[in-house]
């Protein structure tokens, strides 16, 4: 028997007799009845549902080709899903609109186990980066379509969407904003820092230490130590005040994540300079390529797969990090999570938080391909 | 043609390379040998501005190498290491076509170029143009490295010790296969090496180097009869002297009219091999015979044993 498939199964049985399938609530804020698979669905859907995942149990504890282990855990996401939103459609009555179905306990256990196989599959099977990319486009897709068409707009967590669409839209685009800008900005700085740490090796302890000393430094602490010196600059430069360089709201989130991000790609430049071949450098120069030629032709190229990995860690780092910004009013979908936190509405926190996992899952599997085609050059 | 004169390399106190002079003709090829500390990579590097000397300067065809950009002068000089330095996220065309890709030669040029070398090396073009440098054995590598140096056409072909990393058999095809190509584009090559051996084989001169210093520059033959320091023999090798001299002289020419009744050697042989095959097979001459069979004339014993002493 499958040792991961053992816990798994494990969990999910004792998540289904133990815990609430889906939570029925009065409104968003009481504290709701509890509901099992079987008294929210009509039996045929409880049965379908009790199959499919019997069906992956089986697949976790029996099954050894990791294309059946594959499926059948989709195939219990999916029948998952299903009764999560046959459970909203069947308990809000017609029309109203403060009633709050909430997925209970069981519902993320199983989703959980039944994610973790359906990767444990995916890791056996060692697909191709693009075929990796792929799979995560068609999944996105799956449930970009779900969505679209309503099939979950009686769960809470899009009552809350409903309720906050312009507002979420807005947030979102603001929180890939600061992630991505803030790598962007760490990159133009860091690439130079870390080809400056390879050819000095003099200043390497310095820079790279400074850049450990920030990187210990809490980010709730950090977004203090900026406020003051950003503020009195605000005060002082009418210019910068305009352009939203102040103590609080992006300004020193950006500048924060910026920081943070610098000690990833500068460390892995470094990295990645030195295992390049050095008769490559040596030829390089020999043939009569100006300095800079070598730099980008051979060193950072050959470095390129090490560098990507350190900007994946930056990547993943900001996009989970630009949560806290909006406690400063940074903005970004931890808007949706602190709000949430303040009005003990767990759907709202939902609402910022599973897309923010959702996209550093994402990022993190797209720059992961990324690494592997380019590192499939052996240096 | 290569100039160097009283070339100088100090790093604070200590000197690497110290007032060495020397002239290499074109169309020929320089060996320098010494053991390692001696200074002779140093030397190779001075003279295409990998390192700047100290003092004193090189004359390519000349023109002193300092007239123009560094960058620029070493693309005209082609370069081979030990490793080839082959970049491994380039196809081996791509590789071969980095300097005249640097000197902006139009695409079409280039691909007849590197096809050419490729065949040239015995590299299938079909197979190999489109392969990355890990996918080759350390042979190809090795001629890819050659090919990519020769590529732009370079007038002075530099190698630093580029047959260090192959066992001896491949060893020996890629030094006939040098001395073959040398043959074929009359490209002046200095090469450096710690490998006697490989010095008598491939050099028309050779510049035995120790200390930073040059002890002597001559034809092989000469640093055997004439060794103009001890420290000269000792690198030859006083042992086996008489069989090194022999080694430089072939059996087409030192064949004499006549006929005998011995083994058949191709003229290509060297003395050196001829004595080892009468030795073997216990005659007392060899006969010189041509590929297609015609009599060139005989050696015996005698007449090679005359040729091994000073």
């Amino acid at each position: 028997m499958d040792s991961l498939g053992v816990v798994l199964v494990a969990a999910g049985a004792a998540s289904l007799l133990f815990l609430p399938f889906v939570v029925f609530k009065s409104n968003r804020i009481v504290p709701g009845n509890p509901c099992t698979l079987a008294q929210v669905l009509p039996a045929w859907g409880a049965l379908g549902c009790a199959a499919a995942l019997a069906l992956a149990g089986g697949a976790a504890l029996w099954a050894v080709n990791a294309r059946v282990r594959l499926l059948l855990a989709l195939l219990g996401v999916v029948a998952v899903a299903a009764a999560a939103a046959a459970a909203g459609d069947t308990l809000t009555p017609p029309g109203d609109r403060v009633v709050r179905i909430a997925p209970g306990g069981a519902f993320w256990v199983l989703i959980v186990c039944l994610m973790l196989l359906a990767t444990d599959a995916t890791t056996r099977m060692r697909p191709r980066p693009a075929v990796r990319v792929l799979f995560l486009a068609l999944s996105l897709t799956v449930i970009g379509v779900a969505l679209a068409l309503g099939t979950f707009d009686h769960l809470s967590v899009m009552r809350e969407y409903a309720v906050n669409a312009t507002r979420f839209a807005h947030e979102a685009r603001r929180h890939l904003e600061l992630a991505f800008g803030s790598l962007a900005a760490a990159v133009v700085v860091a690439l130079p820092l870390g080809v400056l740490c390879h050819r000095r090796p003099g200043l390497r302890p310095g820079i790279l230490g400074t850049l450990n000393v920030i990187q210990t430094i809490p980010a709730i602490a950090l977004f203090g130590i900026l406020m003051a010196p950003l503020g009195a600059l605000a005060a002082a430069v009418p210019l910068a005040d305009r352009l939203g360089i102040r103590g609080i709201g992006a300004a020193p989130a950006v500048l924060a994540l910026f920081l943070y991000s610098l000690l990833p790609i500068v460390a892995n430049t470094v990295a990645g300079l030195k295992r390049v071949s050095r008769a490559a450098v040596e030829a390089a120069h020999g043939m009569g390529m100006t300095d800079f030629q070598v730099l980008t032709g051979v060193e950072l190229a050959l470095a390129l797969p090490v560098i990507l990995t350190g900007i994946r860690v930056v990547l993943v780092q900001n996009i989970g990090m630009v949560t806290v910004a909006a406690l400063i009013g940074g903005g970004g979908l931890g808007a949706f999570v602190f709000q949430g936190i303040g009005q003990t509405a767990i759907d709202l926190v939902l609402l910022g938080a599973i897309p923010i996992v959702t996209l550093a899952f994402s990022a993190a599997l797209v720059l992961d391909a990324l690494v592997e085609v380019l590192d499939r050059v052996k240096a | 043609m290569i100039t160097v004169e009283k070339l100088t390399k100090r790093y604070g106190e200590t000197t690497v390379v110290d007032e060495v002079s020397f002239t290499v003709e074109r169309g020929s090829i320089t060996v320098i040998v010494g053991t390692s500390g001696s200074g002779k990579s140093t030397l190779l590097r001075m003279i295409n501005r990998l390192i700047e000397p100290s003092s004193g300067r090189v004359l390519l065809d000349g023109r002193d190498t300092r007239s123009e950009p560094a960058h620029l002068l070493r693309r005209r000089i082609g370069y081979v290491i030990q490793g080839y330095g082959l970049f491994p996220h380039r196809t081996v065309a791509e590789n071969i076509a980095t300097v005249p890709r640097l000197l902006g030669w139009d695409t079409a040029r280039i691909e007849a170029r590197v096809r050419e070398l490729l065949t040239v090396f015995s590299l299938d073009p079909a197979t190999y143009a489109h392969a990355l440098p890990y996918q080759l054995s350390g042979g190809q590598q090795q001629r890819v490295g050659v090919a990519r140096a020769l590529a732009a056409e370079p007038v002075v072909l530099l190698m630093d010790e580029p047959f260090g990393a192959l066992d001896p058999i491949i060893r020996a095809k890629a030094q006939d296969d040098l001395l073959d190509i040398q043959g074929r584009f009359g490209t002046t090559v200095v090469l450096v090496t710690h490998d006697m051996d490989e010095a008598f084989m491939l050099g028309d001169r050779v510049a035995v180097m120790s200390g930073g210093r040059l002890l002597q520059y001559d034809r092989p033959a000469e640093l055997l009869v004439h060794p103009a320091d001890p420290f000269v023999s000792r690198m030859t090798g006083l042992a086996d002297r008489a069989m090194r001299l022999l080694s430089l002289v072939t059996a087409g020419e030192a064949a004499l009219p006549g006929v005998a009744e011995g083994p058949a050697v191709a003229p290509t042989a060297s003395l050196r091999e001829v004595l080892s095959e009468l030795v073997w097979s216990g005659a007392d001459a060899a006969r010189v015979v041509d590929a297609d069979g015609t009599l060139r004339g005989r050696l015996t014993l005698a007449d090679i044993l005359a040729r091994g002493a000073p």
